[in-house]
């Protein structure tokens, strides 16, 4: 009783602040921020003293196994959850920001434009997308791996919902006009003081379970998990080191100003790709590649080379996005070496990966889930051979802010970094819910098929797209004038807007699978269908092409 | 300190001892897995992810 009427003080306390900011509020952005905050804390103050058990109607919904099991499952099960939904807002949304860039009859002003959309395609992919289905494997894969359950469960807890408070609240305000303008870095100073308390909170449960572990060594995906969650942190403080203009307002001034700003800003922004979208989902890859091909990693020794490289160089890389700027030459030129060098220890996590399945590459061919492992680590190295590449100053005078970025980032976005969540998500629902396996192993290879176009045909606009642009923006007459205006570049990649959308199309298609089979998986329903089929063996088919020419 | 000389300072800190000191860290963290005896340990913990059944249950 008396917990409960602790922890309902506490909402109370959250929902009088709110209250109390909303009315005092500086801005109209802030107030509806504040209303928001109230709302969630009258959530709380409801669940902590309502009579109705909010649990178990939770686990009842979400079909949860009534056996508790040796660990921690449910913050894991909600963010698979909350995985597949907020993909899904993410990709639609980016799927409509991609028809306004072709028609831009769709943009409706002010909150639905394209400059307010973007960020929230962009973080509704990176941060909810991808940064549930990170933390909802990372409390998987640690537990697992360290033989302990989960620390500090009520902290997990807070760190989901937490979490998810920051996504509604960055995503509301980007469509509210509330941004610092700093790419992967928009949300106001409040939220990202949020997010610094839950991150913390991250952290301690993290390296809470850790330190219980029952198991001597701890096993190379927590390393990455563990250098993501750091790093991560590190990050979003430096660039986030902001005057806020009023204590009850969204505006904030930068501490660091001009070309110092700009350095930090993608000194983050690189980083945000190197540990939260790479690192992060390295770990994802070094456990459940091994574990659904059944065979360790192919060297240990080489994932922590990987692992050290990776460190080590990623954190340098950052200035290629300032070629040509007034950032100092050595800057630019330490950013491109850093950038060049990246390659090797990228391409050796790649080739780590794939070589896990020597010994059993015909998985490849019937299982659809190692199918999508594979088809994410060859856009892996993909892109991470792109990327060293685009930042060559050369390269980059031509590429630069061109869609041949777009295509650049999307490859790595939709391939690497989709294709994996997507397989860990089919690894782990059947199991999280302790179904004998998914509704339909057929669906998955649908998924494979429609995403794997659905890339090409992105990728692959793009890349015309960019290099058209940028020859025609470089492009001088005889007479010392620029040939083409900006207007003419844009009617000249039409078409190729229009391939990406449907590029989009695909993949999304490809998503509503997805939700399909999980949903269907999570109910417990099965679906009679012919099993993948491995080509039959025909000895009749079975000898030389000399003896069929006789 | 004035503004320029701690941009010094720390200009020929970092391609110095900094420099130095990052270079023997990264080398003896890379070579560390390459002592000898190492690779019965490695084995271990790239299997131990299947030790258990079921996820340990």
């Amino acid at each position: 009783m008396e917990t409960v009427l602790t922890r309902a003080g506490w909402w109370l306390a959250a929902l009088l602040i709110a209250v109390v900011a909303m009315a005092a509020a500086a801005d109209s952005g802030f107030a509806i921020h504040m209303a928001i905050i109230a709302l969630a804390a009258f959530i709380g103050l409801w669940v902590s003293l309502g009579r109705t058990d909010y649990g178990a109607l939770a686990r009842g919904f979400l079909r949860t196994p009534a056996n508790p099991g040796r660990y921690d499952d449910d913050p894991v099960r909600w963010g698979i959850v909350a995985t597949v939904f907020w993909g899904m807002a993410g990709f639609l949304v980016g799927l409509y920001i991609a028809f306004q860039l072709a028609f831009p009859v769709l943009n409706f002003e002010p909150y639905l434009n394209f400059g307010r959309l973007r960020p929230l395609h962009t973080s509704a992919v990176i941060f909810a997308f991808g940064g549930n289905a990170l933390i909802a494997t990372s409390f998987y894969v640690v537990q697992r791996t360290c033989r302990a359950r989960l620390a500090f469960p009520g902290l997990a807890r807070f760190v989901f919902w937490g979490y998810q408070l920051f996504i509604v609240l960055a995503a509301t305000g980007y469509l509210l006009g509330i941004t610092q303008s700093k790419e992967y870095a928009e949300p106001e100073w409040y939220i990202d003081w949020w997010l610094t308390i839950v991150w913390v909170a991250y952290l301690a449960v993290f390296v809470g379970t850790i330190v219980r572990r029952a198991e001597p060594h701890i096993y190379v995906a927590n390393w990455f998990y563990l250098a993501f969650i750091l790093t991560v942190a590190m990050l979003h403080v430096v660039n986030n080191l902001d005057v806020p203009a009023s204590i009850v307002g969204a505006k904030s001034y930068p501490v660091f100003a001009g070309v110092q700003g700009a350095l930090v800003q993608w000194w983050y922004g690189h980083n945000a790709v190197g540990f939260f979208l790479t690192a992060g989902f390295l770990a994802m890859m070094y456990y459940f590649v091994p574990k659904q091909a059944e065979r360790p990693v192919y060297s240990y020794r080489l994932s922590i080379i990987h692992f050290w490289s990776l460190i080590f160089l990623y954190i340098w890389a950052g200035p290629h996005h300032l070629h040509y700027t007034a950032l100092p030459d050595w800057a630019q030129t330490l950013g491109m070496v850093f950038s060049i060098m990246l390659w090797m220890p990228s391409w050796g996590g790649m080739i780590n990966g794939l070589m896990t399945l020597n010994g059993a590459w015909d998985k490849v061919r019937t299982d659809p889930i190692i199918r999508m492992m594979v088809m994410a680590l060859a856009f892996y190295g993909m892109s991470t051979f792109e990327g060293p590449m685009l930042s060559i100053k050369s390269v980059n005078s031509l590429s630069h802010y061109t869609d041949w970025t777009i295509g650049h980032v999307h490859s790595g976005a939709l391939g690497w970094n989709g294709m994996i969540t997507f397989a860990a998500v089919y690894y782990l629902v059947p199991r999280l819910w302790e179904r004998e396996r998914l509704y339909s192993l057929r669906m998955v290879n649908w998924h494979f098929w429609l995403a794997t176009v659905g890339i090409v045909f992105y990728a692959a606009s793009m890349w015309v797209a960019g290099i058209t642009q940028g020859l025609m923006w470089r492009e001088y007459g005889a007479d010392g004038y620029l040939v083409n205006s900006f207007a003419d570049t844009v009617a000249a990649l039409h078409p190729m807007y229009i391939m990406r959308a449907f590029g989009g199309i695909l993949y999304l298609a490809g998503a509503c699978v997805m939700v399909w089979n999980v949903w269907l998986t999570i109910a417990g329903k099965l679906r009679e269908e012919k099993p993948m089929s491995d080509a039959p063996h025909d000895p009749e088919a079975d000898r030389p092409i000399a003896v069929l020419a006789e | 300190m004035s503004v320029h000389s701690t941009y010094e300072t720390l200009r020929h800190l970092a391609d110095s001892w900094g420099l130095l000191a990052m270079v023997i860290a990264f080398l003896t963290l890379v070579l560390w897995p390459f002592r000898p005896g190492n690779g019965e340990r490695h084995r271990d913990a790239a299997n131990m992810i299947f030790k258990d059944e079921n996820d340990g249950e």
